[in-house]
């Protein structure tokens, strides 16, 4: 195997498009093979020449003393007065934090949450408020377990305040939620009533991606199914081009309209954190890099892990990564009004994973991780891999789609008809029962969602379990509805079975060779871009 | 309009058939008349553990017959002082929550108990269900038999029971649910559309797991069910 320079292959490539980067590495006939994820194995996969791959920015190096730049941020709020000034004795107030899908994987500890709650809490406990409650902001998401959430937020603050004064929203609690209005769009804007009723809320978030943050915080985080029909639906969904650009996301408009509700009915300071991508520590470390700069020792190294993957059982391989947290490191921290302080956040996350790119692809190839924000200690079951494929791979862009209206889509994962039985019970049902009755979203949306989503025993098992809301499966087929739109076809390499690529209205190949040869459709010289991910890079895409 | 369907002991309440039972044999007219029923019932106990690990109808036959002689009025006494002694506060914190979830989306909710039907109408009153299918004492003259009327609420009549309730009401089973926390009801589970797990034992946690049916705990989560659930 050959390896070379990105920059050398990109000047000998002669490919007029797409090779000005370093970043963006056009293939030629002595190039090696790519690694790619399919699920929790990593495979190594020969692409033809001129294909152009994308690599990850490298990560943007992290603030040197986290703590005083949180502290300069409470002190030099955007838009608003200083965190110490909103503060007055015997206020109530409510610290509302990120969950568990964010970040993926989970950071090391000290997570970013822990440090900014231990400096505000200090802060809060210095100006005589004493009445403070800390809400997990998981909307319909799972509850988190009690040492997930002391993994966020550390032992001195998880011992003082948990279950009691650190608990999960709850949002179909029926005495839980209050209405605070609807937009001129006749958006409802529900909320968890306690945070709703507190003098101040501080909200502190952990940003990784640019669909994070800003008014999604309180105005997603703090709501329900009641609230959140408004824009995740498939009408919604249709006109996001993409998730990741909120200027050009229906969904960020809509949350956007919401958020300024709550903005003038609450009292809200809002604190943002942004990470590099840094998701592989050593000896993992080379799989952010092209594989043509490895060294002799990030060889060995990934061809022992890979070789130990091929050996392993499913649930060994799930617990080698999901149980090594990621050495993110915090490269902003940002406070103050929701909208200085998201455009503060959107620059950080814009300087890390955009990477610039010309020219739509016929073939868009990528593979699928292990992780999604919805399995974090659980499986990736299909329908969360129809998720990653058509709704956050596709989605990494934008500008413009990495693949042409009607392009392939080749991905790599095992499809594996598996579920977690707790935390996505619902999905069971759902992929089983509706998804073999239709695929178009819209008649889901108008026949099956609100039925299901008043399920009263998938409905108790979001409040006092640990299950996805019965509402979220639907959401996760509607999240991949714009690639679905936009995509001819998505071919998978390795699924273990035919039936669950069919329900999801793919097709399968037994090798990448055969996926490029249905993917290419009879065309000689097909334009094939691969997103080389994780960790996360987004195409900054010019027609 | 679907129907909710939930068995009611260790399902809505932490009690089972032998709490109201002991009541009434402790609250007999006089202290020795209580002390001997209690004797006579514990003298029995053998026969009935038997008869519980064979057939659960006989078991009830057999529990039920220490009403004998009991009138109508007394009977209706003792449920209300059974009730309230020790039924209401057994209630699971959640059950009445759920139960009003259900009436909520416009279900009839059914308690399916081998309870007597005097004390689970009671409970249907307090939690807000629209129906009881329980068991019945025979009466003469105003006065308990000893036995129980045909059918037996118990096991597999359970689901008979069930499909012949909604089919007289037009409902589709498909649409209906099910609720229960032994594995003996599991033919009442399989007749619904949508059977749910409560609060259940390792036979049936693991039988739910199987068939990936929702399990809810309403009363304190065990220790172990986490560890049990996280497995594939």
């Amino acid at each position: 195997m050959t390896t070379r320079s990105s920059s050398a292959l990109a000047i000998r490539s002669g490919r007029a498009r797409g090779s000005s980067h370093p970043l963006v590495v056009t293939l030629d006939k002595r190039s090696g093979p790519r690694v790619v994820f399919s699920g929790d194995r990593l495979l190594e996969i020969d692409l033809p020449a001129g294909t152009r791959v994308v690599y990850p920015r490298p990560p943007i190096e992290p603030l040197k003393d986290v703590d005083a730049a949180i502290r300069y941020a409470l002190n030099h709020p955007l838009n608003c007065d200083p965190l110490h000034a909103k503060l007055r004795p015997g206020m109530k107030v409510v610290i509302a934090i990120d969950d568990i899908s964010l970040p993926l994987p989970p950071m090391r500890r000290p997570d970013a949450r822990e440090r900014v709650l231990t400096i505000v809490l200090q802060m809060l406990a210095d100006h005589g408020v004493e009445d403070v409650e800390i809400i997990i902001a998981t909307s319909i998401h799972r509850r988190m377990t009690g040492e997930e959430v002391r993994h966020a937020v550390g032992d001195r603050i998880y011992d003082a305040y948990w279950p009691d004064r650190l608990y999960n929203h709850d949002a179909e609690d029926p005495k839980g939620m209050k209405l605070v209005g609807a937009t001129d769009h006749g958006e409802v804007v529900e909320l968890n009533r306690r945070a709703v009723e507190s003098d101040l809320l501080i909200y502190v978030n952990v940003n990784l991606v640019p669909m994070d943050g800003g008014h999604k915080s309180v105005a997603i985080g703090l709501c329900g199914y009641r609230s959140l029909r408004a824009n995740h639906n498939p009408h919604v969904m249709r006109e996001c081009w993409s998730y990741m650009d909120p200027s050009k996301s229906a969904l960020a408009t809509s949350v956007e309209r919401m958020g300024r509700l709550v903005e003038k009915a609450l009292n809200v300071f809002h604190i943002e954190t942004t990470l590099n991508n840094r998701m592989f520590d050593r000896p993992l470390e080379m799989l952010h890099r092209n594989e043509d700069d490895w060294s002799g020792a990030d060889r060995a190294a990934y061809k022992g892990l890979a070789f130990t993957l091929s050996k392993l059982p499913q649930s060994a391989r799930q617990a080698i990564f999901q149980r090594v947290p990621s050495p993110y490191g915090v490269t902003g921290v940002f406070a103050g009004e929701c909208e200085a302080v998201h455009e503060r956040t959107l620059e950080r996350c814009s300087a890390q994973y955009l990477v610039p790119l010309e020219g739509q692809a016929d073939i868009l190839v990528a593979g699928i991780p292990y992780i999604s924000p919805y399995n974090v200690n659980s499986f990736l079951n299909p329908l969360l891999v129809q998720v990653m494929a058509q709704g956050y791979l596709f989605n990494l862009y934008k500008g413009a789609p990495v693949v042409r209206k009607g392009g392939a889509m080749i991905i790599f994962h095992p499809c594996t008809d598996q579920f977690d039985k707790e935390h996505h019970a619902p999905y069971v049902d759902f992929f089983h029962d509706v998804l073999p009755q239709t695929r178009d979203a819209v008649v889901m949306h108008k026949e099956f969602e609100e039925k299901f989503a008043n399920n009263p025993a998938y409905v108790e098992m979001y409040r006092k379990g640990h299950a996805y809301h019965p509402a979220h499966p639907f959401y996760m087929w509607y999240w991949g509805e714009a690639g679905r739109q936009h995509l001819g076809r998505v071919i998978v390499v390795g699924a273990d079975n035919d039936y669950v690529p069919k329900l999801l209205g793919w097709e399968t190949a037994r090798t990448f060779a055969e996926a490029l040869a249905m993917a290419s459709g009879g065309r000689r010289d097909p334009e094939i871009t691969m997103l080389h991910i994780p960790p996360i890079v987004m195409a900054d895409m010019a027609l | 309009m679907p129907a909710s369907f939930f068995d009611v002991d260790g399902t809505l309440v932490r009690t089972n058939l032998l709490h109201p039972t002991a009541f009434y044999l402790a609250n007999q007219p006089n202290p020795l008349r209580s002390v001997l029923s209690l004797a006579r019932a514990a003298a029995g106990a053998p026969r009935m553990v038997l008869a519980e690990m064979i057939d659960r109808r006989r078991f009830n036959e057999l529990l039920f017959a220490v009403y004998k002689g009991i009138s109508r009025d007394r009977l209706h006494i003792l449920a209300d002082e059974a009730f309230d002694a020790s039924m209401r506060r057994a209630l699971y914190p959640g059950a009445r929550d759920l139960v009003q979830r259900c009436l909520s989306q416009g279900h009839d909710v059914v308690l399916v108990s081998g309870a007597l039907d005097v004390l689970m109408e009671r409970l249907a009153a307090h939690v807000g269900a629209t129906a009881v299918i329980a068991n019945r004492l025979e009466f003469q003259d105003g006065y308990a038999t000893g036995k129980l009327l045909r059918p037996i609420v118990a096991g597999p009549e359970k689901a008979r029971l069930v499909r012949e309730w909604a089919r007289s009401r037009g409902q589709d089973l498909d649409e209906c649910f099910a609720y229960s926390d032994s594995y003996s009801d599991v033919p009442m589970l399989s007749v619904v559309g949508h059977p749910c797990v409560v609060n259940p034992d390792l036979r049936l946690g693991k039988l739910a797991r199987t068939y990936a049916w929702p399990v809810i705990h309403l009363g304190e989560r065990p220790a172990m069910s986490d560890l049990l659930e996280r497995l594939p």
